[in-house]
């Protein structure tokens, strides 16, 4: 048993302030003090923080996407290596860094647990093939359904069991812990060569819309009882004017649980003159009076980025817009995918409103649904998180680096005008206890009894970045595997995954469709067991 | 004793990755192969534990073969590992491992097919879609120095011409397909246009094809060899599709141009997307020699041509690719698997092959392994060992065990080989 004795434990799920106290560690898990004469080994606390690992709701490290990324940008991996070391593998790249220098830098900066957003069932095996990969935090991952063809015919159907049985199917098929809608019907609109969609656009070829697509799934995952809600990156993505097409879609899902990934991407309004400026108020005061919805916020900060995501027209649109590098792929029945590096500018006023308008929507909305994500690489990579953190937490700071920006900036967002400080319960809940608790996931975001253990110490410092990005001792499942922010033991995470009590099963009514529109035999689409060596499941109910 | 018949077996042989093969059994080995192509059926009914390990020619346990492969892997100063082709990804994670220890480089035979369209992918990106996307949606198909016929019998059933599909009930019928290529192919025969042109005109032909397409008038009668009335054809049918596929293959990647030819194809396939959508896809041979790619490129950032001499991976195509590593006799040592370089790269490459200590791994002897100091067979993947294959277009598949031929797996050779090597480097770092 090991205690680590005399740190400030900050644990928000557990009680809202710090307490100095001793926690204790057994089998991997978060057990109760034991009698006094019971030995433990002592790792002295004193004058550190104690926290749970940060739970990553919102990312893209893995996969066919993630990969075509890495080959699009060279230069990122040719200007960043990483040397091997004993025990741990070498790798390369800052903006979509090689996987085990992925898994790496996350445990460094205090992630315990990190989620893949965005995988095609098609390719799912990729993914896990990749996740295998993935050392030091345990993972799992979202399945693409908001464009697939058997999706969308099942709620042209109107039989919602017939939904219900086929999304069951295709998690399982997957090895996915949540549904994931990205652009609904927008992507299947694309592929025809039709335009943007709106949330009442008629879809081909059945004719349905992007809200009929989020209502039913929205409804089935409820009923599957699955642990985390629909994870929606929403119609109408990156546009000015975008907030209308944002509130649309939370006013429909109203009532009922939903995420809404990357919220700054979606939060952009116009001004009288047509100029974009933020919406991130609106979308702000509509999320504090739906407690039933989570978000997290994609946030921009100045650099290299690479976007990459299922919305295959977006990046079209990004693609004509920089007029430079492009991978796209379109995935019969199921999505499409595209990839385009960015940068981010501080002089470039666009750019300016969109850090803007991710750092007031971390301000205006209770963090308890409003996370800390880059959306990583397409708002920036992972690794500034602690720079956001500051951000948050030192509101001189955040003015200091407003002045840089263009003044538009000041104008078109009121972000000058926000003087809250964020406080280390409130940076705990928004990247641990809050994603945790969104994502279901009764062991992890919190320190009491019956926790998994992933635990991260910091030294308090001043500067907050530092302090963040340097965790002095992060422990996963227990067992120490970070010192001074470098890995210093390997350890393989879980693949967390859901369970059903029912045995779902491709419905018999498409199978001849099945048979004659994929590439591949039906049999050889479920991902094997063989790909997943350790596994943790949620048994939905 | 009656057969067993196995259905949705994966055949590993080519890109195209049929799955849809029924595999008879008796005995523990293979009676029958259904659905397969001529070579698919061959490889399967071929496979059957030959050769034991050997050492200089003779006969060795795989206990001997595996200590004189390190051995020879541990002696030298700048090795090669070469193939990775037609092993599963696992395997491949193992000789990528392999390479990281001994600080070796490690490479694909991209370096003499595809290498080329990747280098252009990652200077232009590539708009691309699944097989099942082609066959689905794809009114006009274009073979670009491609011969699906002969390399990948199935492609035109499965995916390309005459697959039917959502869009395209009619399979055939409902498509246009253009063929262009430096000489009547097998695949030109079933072409509606087939436009022959001069060799190592591509990159004239592609500019021609730009132009047109962005309405800019182009002199000259015959670029390329080829009417410029027929390429204006192809340039309308290009824009007015619905959906338009470009198989391009190794006459592109291989003539004179190679990556510039392929940056322009890219860009001309993009810029196609302001018309209609259009989508480019490599034509690959070897079963996974995709998954090398993928493989590579999520473990280190590179997608073939990686050295690891300075303790991270380092990427400079004509540096770190084999043929120019071996053509400057610049390693010493070599480890083959999942491929026959003796069989398919240039002379020099070759005799360089032959003056230094080379280990295939390999389910065959095949002509590497004549002119191999050690040779270790193993189970042929999809045959005898399950494992991942990527297919042409990244769509990853299962290959199934079949039969027990009591023959270890490429993954298994590798990471005893790779265990005993960090043993004897861990004993080597204790006598300082
Ligand atoms: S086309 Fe290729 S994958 Fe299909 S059966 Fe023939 S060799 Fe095998």
């Amino acid at each position: 048993m090991l205690r680590i004795a005399n740190g400030l434990i900050i644990d928000p799920a557990n009680g809202p302030s710090g307490r100095v106290g001793d926690l204790f560690i057994e089998g991997g898990k978060i057990v109760p003090p034991p009698s006094p004469d019971r030995r433990c080994e002592v790792l002295d606390a004193t004058g550190l923080i104690v926290t749970p690992g940060a739970v990553e709701i919102h990312s893209h490290i893995a996969g066919p996407k993630v990969t075509s990324g890495r080959i699009l940008l060279p230069e990122d991996h040719y200007a960043h290596p990483v040397r091997r070391r004993r025990d741990f593998r070498s790798g390369t790249g800052r903006t979509v860094p090689s996987i085990f220098v992925t898994g790496y830098r996350y445990a460094g900066l205090g992630y315990t647990t990190v989620f893949e957003a965005s995988v095609p069932p098609l390719k799912a095996r990729h993914v896990h093939e990749e996740l295998a990969d993935l050392p030091l935090v345990d993972k799992g991952c979202y399945v693409l359904m908001g464009n697939n063809y058997f999706v969308m015919k099942a709620i042209k159907t109107g039989d919602r069991g017939l939904l219900k049985e086929l999304v069951g199917w295709l998690l399982r098929a997957a090895g996915g812990y949540a549904v994931k809608v990205v652009n609904p019907g927008g992507v299947e609109n694309w592929k025809w060569g039709r335009g943007a969609v709106t949330l009442d656009t008629p879809v081909p070829p059945f004719e349905i819309t992007p809200r009929d697509i989020l209502l039913a799934l929205v409804e089935v995952a409820e009923d599957l009882g699955l642990p985390h809600p629909v994870h929606i990156h929403a119609n109408d993505i990156g546009r000015a004017g975008n907030v209308t097409t944002t509130l649309e879609t939370m006013r429909a899902l109203a009532g009922r649980r939903a995420h809404f990934a990357h919220l700054q991407f979606h939060s952009y309004d116009v001004n009288k003159k047509g100029r974009f400026r933020s919406g991130a108020a609106s979308v702000a005061e509509f999320l504090n009076e739906h407690p039933e919805f989570t978000a997290d916020v994609g946030q921009v900060m100045f650099g290299p980025a690479a976007t990459m995501t299922a919305d295959s027209p977006l990046e079209y649109s990004l693609y004509r817009l920089t007029g430079g590098k492009w991978g796209s792929c379109d995935l019969e029945l199921e999505t499409g995918s595209g990839v385009v590096p960015m940068v981010y500018r501080r002089n470039a006023l666009v750019n300016a409103v969109q850090w803007a308008v991710g750092l007031e929507l971390l301000l205006l909305v209770n963090p308890w649904q409003m996370f800390l994500t880059t959306d990583h690489p397409n708002g920036a990579p992972f690794h500034v998180y602690p720079e956001i953190i500051r951000l948050l937490m030192d509101p001189d700071y955040r003015r200091s680096e407003l002045e840089r920006l263009p003044a538009g900036v000041r104008r078109l967002t009121q972000l000058a005008s926000l003087d809250r400080a964020y406080s280390l319960e409130e940076v705990v809940i928004t990247t641990r206890a809050g994603p945790a608790r969104a994502l279901g996931l009764k062991g992890k975001g919190h320190l009491g009894v019956g926790a998994d253990a992933d635990v991260v110490l910091y030294r308090k410092q001043e500067d907050v970045a530092a302090m963040f990005s340097r965790p002095v001792y992060v422990f996963k499942r227990g067992r120490l595997v970070v010192r001074e922010g470098e890995p210093v033991a390997d350890a393989e995470g879980k693949t967390l995954g859901v369970e059903f009590r029912s045995d779902y099963r491709f419905p018999s009514a498409f199978r001849q469709e099945f048979a004659s529109y994929y590439s591949i035999s039906p049999a050889n689409y479920p991902v094997e067991d063989d790909y997943f060596r350790l596994r943790e499941v949620v048994v939905c109910s | 004793m009656r057969g067993v018949v196995v259905g949705d077996v994966v055949c590993t042989f080519c890109g195209s990755l049929c799955d849809d093969l029924e595999v008879e059994l008796e005995g523990g080995s293979i009676r029958g192969v259904r659905r397969a192509c001529a070579v698919g059926r061959a490889k399967f009914l071929a496979a059957r534990d030959t050769a034991s390990p050997s050492i200089n020619g003779q006969p060795a346990s795989p206990e001997a073969a595996l200590e004189e492969a390190a051995r020879l892997l541990l002696r030298a100063g700048y090795p090669l590992i070469y193939g990775l082709s037609t092993i599963p990804a696992e395997a491949q994670k193992e000789a990528i491992a392999l390479a990281e220890l001994l600080g070796a480089n490690i490479d694909s035979t991209s370096s003499h097919c595809h290498g080329p369209s990747t280098m252009a992918r990652q200077q232009t990106g590539l708009p691309t879609c699944s097989l099942g996307e082609a066959k689905n949606r794809a009114d006009l198909v274009v073979f670009w120095g491609s011969n699906p016929a002969e390399s990948s019998p199935r492609h035109f059933v499965r995916y390309s011409v005459g697959a039917r599909g959502l869009l395209t009930p009619q399979g055939r019928k409902d498509r246009t397909v253009v063929v262009v290529d430096v000489r009547p192919t097998a695949t030109a025969r079933l072409a509606d246009e087939f436009l022959q042109i001069a060799p190592g005109q591509d990159y004239e032909a592609l500019t021609v094809l730009r132009a047109l397409v962005k309405g800019v008038a182009v002199e000259g009668r015959h670029p390329a060899g080829v009417p410029v009335e027929r390429w204006a054809r192809l340039a309308e049918l290009m824009k007015k599709c619905r959906y338009g596929a470009v198989f391009f293959g190794m006459g592109l990647t291989m003539s004179r141009g190679r990556e510039a030819n392929l940056e322009l194809l890219l860009t001309l396939v993009k810029e196609l997307n302001a018309y209609t959508r259009f989508h480019a896809l490599p034509m690959r041979g070897h079963g996974n020699v995709a998954g090398s790619e993928n493989v590579l490129a999520w473990q280190t950032g590179f997608p073939f041509g990686v050295n690891f001499s300075a303790g991270y991976p380092r990427f400079n195509p004509g540096e770190f690719t084999a043929v120019d590593l071996l053509a400057r006799g610049e390693v010493d040592a070599c480890l083959v698997i999942g491929a026959d370089p003796a069989a398919h790269l240039p002379g020099t490459c070759v005799r360089h092959l032959a003056s230094i200590p080379v280990i295939v791994i390999d389910p065959h002897p095949n002509l590497t392994a004549s002119l191999a100091r050690v040779t270790i067979p193993v189970a042929p993947a999809g045959v005898a060992a399950a494992g991942t294959f990527y297919r042409m277009d990244n769509v990853p598949l299962r290959a199934k065990k079949l039969v027990d031929l009591g023959l270890p797996s490429d993954e298994e050779v590798l990471r005893r080989l790779r265990e005993r090597i960090a043993r004897a480097e861990d004993r080597q770092r204790s006598h300082y």
